[in-house]
């Protein structure tokens, strides 16, 4: 048989039973379709925490601090130790101590309860100095950032996020309204842009102050005297390093740390952040893959059940076929022409239900969701592959079956 | 019977190549210079479903010249249906020889049997054995798909083989729109549309009425007397008498007597 005529009778055979068709189609569908749009959700994610670190600031190094061994040995983790201070960030903002590192905003922060009137709002409080607002790269949308004396002064002043302000004073402006946070009344002086979402901090529900000011009246405690996170800015992305280096070597002696391996902080980078992120991203869009590479492979069952029941009912078909001449090869390759011709439609629709996915998704969901055409192409030629693997069974199957007890079967 | 006449002459005009026989100006067949067409030699045909042989054909050895209307008859059970199946190349002999237009076909492999089965065999079997959901025309070239004749010979051929059999108004028609005796036709222009050394129709009259059967065996005789070489296989004496030659078999073996028309 000429392989444009079968072809054809492979066509012909899925129109014939349109109903079993579909359905089977729909199963492999379902499949590429979960598989793009799973890709497409990794990718996006990976894109949009991209984005969201690359929003920290441009060539940022981020010094946290390390780890505390307690006296009974047990190591708690990154971050809860509170070695770094105020003296440290003032230290590395020195032109002498580290020539790359051109800006730098300790950080200090806290839960706190703000008050505007009768209005009650739980956010981050934190604490840093003028430079954070380049240092984190964001602006202001309205009024000002506190100044250098302003934060000497330990003024009672305070910056919102933009979520902030609006849970507590709604619609208006709440430039020049005062809040109350432990006590201290705080004069709103300026709200910032709205920035979004890095992972599940909300960048907008914030109330900044300085910290001289958090750390003399509304912290307590040890978040009274440490920071817990210091920014600096290096001079460029070629300076990075050299700023590695300038702060690790200062806060090393600072502390009285002689062998780099105890160091009591952490330096990152926006790179290791990134890699990171992105690499908890990518085991996650592995699992989902995972998930809809099991949908394909049930659809792909799928096509091998219906093809098996297409041989049982055309037994009959067969052995008249071969008694007119049909090779086992003729056969065989009639089946996979149907099962492949299965998958390749069942490939097409996946893609594009994952192509109007992509479009519709974000509008129900908070994540990005990108269209890889690599994956799509792949997931087309899978497909096929599907439909042949799984009909290679049914079509030897029917290969093999004598003329004889075909044609005598009812 | 004068429009059966213009068909058979159709035949020789649709085929110039064909395995008609070389037949004098006056197309008396008697005048056929004849060759065996099946030469088979001491058939043995086996089964073993248990432990037990199962003797099915016992030492068959019969001949059909070409151009020869042979009627095969036997009770069920005889095994009638195996020496069928051996004859149109469906199953092979356990022992012995079988030649099908000159070719040791005996012990070949099942591509080959698939090979011969398309160019030598044209089948005619008691169900019809059309697809139901292929046109008449399209039910017919089907041997020819397999025999990869394109498409456009492919529909002449068979729109040609369907004239033969009176069917050409119903080339579209599906087999479900058609009656039984139309159908047998269909699937009589199918097994002619190969131009086959061998015509091999199973009880073709076995589901049809009796106007039917006749019209079929009438095809058949005319067929015949155009020079095909048929094989029927019945178990009723009344459709193996349209046939020149009768031969009985029972008990896997034939009757000696063999009864000449």
């Amino acid at each position: 048989m000429r392989w444009r005529d079968t072809l054809g009778s492979g066509v012909e055979a899925i129109i014939g039973h349109g109903l079993r068709s579909l359905l089977t189609i729909l199963g492999i569908m379902i499949g590429i379709a979960a598989v793009i749009l799973t890709v497409g959700l990794g990718e996006g994610a990976q894109s949009s925490v991209n984005s969201a670190i690359s929003a920290l600031g441009s060539n940022l190094l981020v010094v946290t601090p390390g780890s505390t061994t307690s006296s009974s040995g047990v190591r708690g983790g990154f971050g809860t130790a509170s070695t770094l201070t105020l003296a440290d960030a003032d230290a590395l903002g020195s032109k002498k101590v580290a020539p790359n590192v051109i800006a730098v905003a300790p950080q200090a922060e806290t839960v706190e309860v703000l008050t505007a009137g009768s209005t009650n709002w739980t956010t981050t409080m934190v604490g840093t100095t003028a430079s954070w607002l380049t240092v984190r790269d964001r602006q202001v949308q309205e009024g000002g950032f506190f100044t250098r004396p302003e934060v000497s002064g330990a003024d009672d002043v305070v910056v919102l996020g933009s979520t902030t302000a609006s849970e507590l004073f709604g619609a208006e402006s709440p430039i020049d309204q005062t809040i109350t946070a432990n006590g201290v009344t705080l004069t709103v002086i300026g709200e910032l842009t709205t920035a979004g979402s890095s992972g599940s901090t909300n960048l907008d529900d914030m109330a900044i102050v300085p910290i001289t000011t958090a750390q003399q009246q509304v912290f307590t405690g040890t978040f009274a005297t440490s920071v817990s996170t210091i920014y600096c800015e290096a001079s460029s992305a070629a300076g990075l390093s050299g700023a590695y280096q300038e702060i690790d070597d200062e806060l090393l002696s600072a502390h009285h740390i002689v062998e780099p391996s105890a160091a009591d902080f952490t330096i990152t980078s926006q790179t290791t952040i990134a890699s990171t992120a992105n690499s908890v991203n990518r085991t996650l869009t592995d699992l989902l893959a995972g998930v809809a590479g099991i949908s394909l492979l049930v659809g792909g069952i799928g096509v091998m059940n219906i093809m098996l029941v297409s041989v049982t009912e055309r037994v009959r078909e067969i052995g008249l076929r071969k008694a007119l001449g049909a090779a086992p090869t003729d056969i065989r390759r009639q089946f996979l022409v149907e099962a492949s011709s299965l998958g390749l439609l069942g490939g097409i629709g996946g893609v594009l239900v994952g192509f109007i996915g992509t479009v519709v998704l974000p509008h129900l969901q908070s994540n990005p969701v990108s269209l890889s055409i690599p994956a799509t192409i792949g997931a087309v030629f899978v497909a096929i592959a599907i439909g042949l693997t799984f009909g290679v069974y049914p079509a030897t199957r029917a290969a093999r079956l004598s003329p004889i007890d075909a044609l005598r079967s009812e | 019977m004068s429009e059966p006449t213009a068909r058979v002459a159709r035949i020789d005009s649709d085929e110039p190549t064909g395995r008609v026989p070389r037949v004098d100006s006056d197309g008396d067949p008697t005048l056929i210079v004849r060759r065996p067409i099946i030469d088979m030699q001491q058939l043995w045909k086996t089964y073993r479903p248990g432990s037990l042989d199962v003797h099915a054909l016992r030492g068959v050895t019969l001949t059909v010249d070409e151009g020869e209307f042979v009627a095969i008859m036997g009770p069920s059970g005889s095994g009638k249906s195996t020496l069928m199946h051996i004859m149109g190349c469906l199953d092979i002999p356990t022992r012995g020889s079988y030649k099908l237009d000159g070719e040791d076909v005996s012990k070949l492999s099942e591509n080959s049997l698939a090979r011969i089965r398309n160019r030598e065999i044209g089948f005619v079997f008691q169900q019809y054995n059309l697809l139901a959901r292929l046109t008449a025309w399209r039910n017919v070239e089907l041997p020819l798909l397999y025999a990869r004749v394109p498409g456009a010979e492919r529909r002449r051929r068979a729109l040609a083989a369907l004239d033969q059999v009176g069917l050409s108004a119903r080339a579209e028609h599906r087999p479900t729109q058609l009656s039984g005796g139309q159908q047998q036709r269909v699937a009589l222009a199918r097994a002619l549309v190969t131009d086959p050394a061998l015509l091999l129709a199973d009880e073709p009259t076995g589901n049809l009425d009796t106007a039917a059967a006749a019209e079929i065996l009438g095809l058949l005789q005319e067929l015949h007397r155009a020079g095909r070489t048929v094989v029927l296989i019945t178990h009723e004496p009344e459709v193996a008498a349209v046939a020149d030659r009768t031969l009985r078999i029972r008990d896997g073996q034939l009757e000696p007597a063999e009864i000449a028309a």
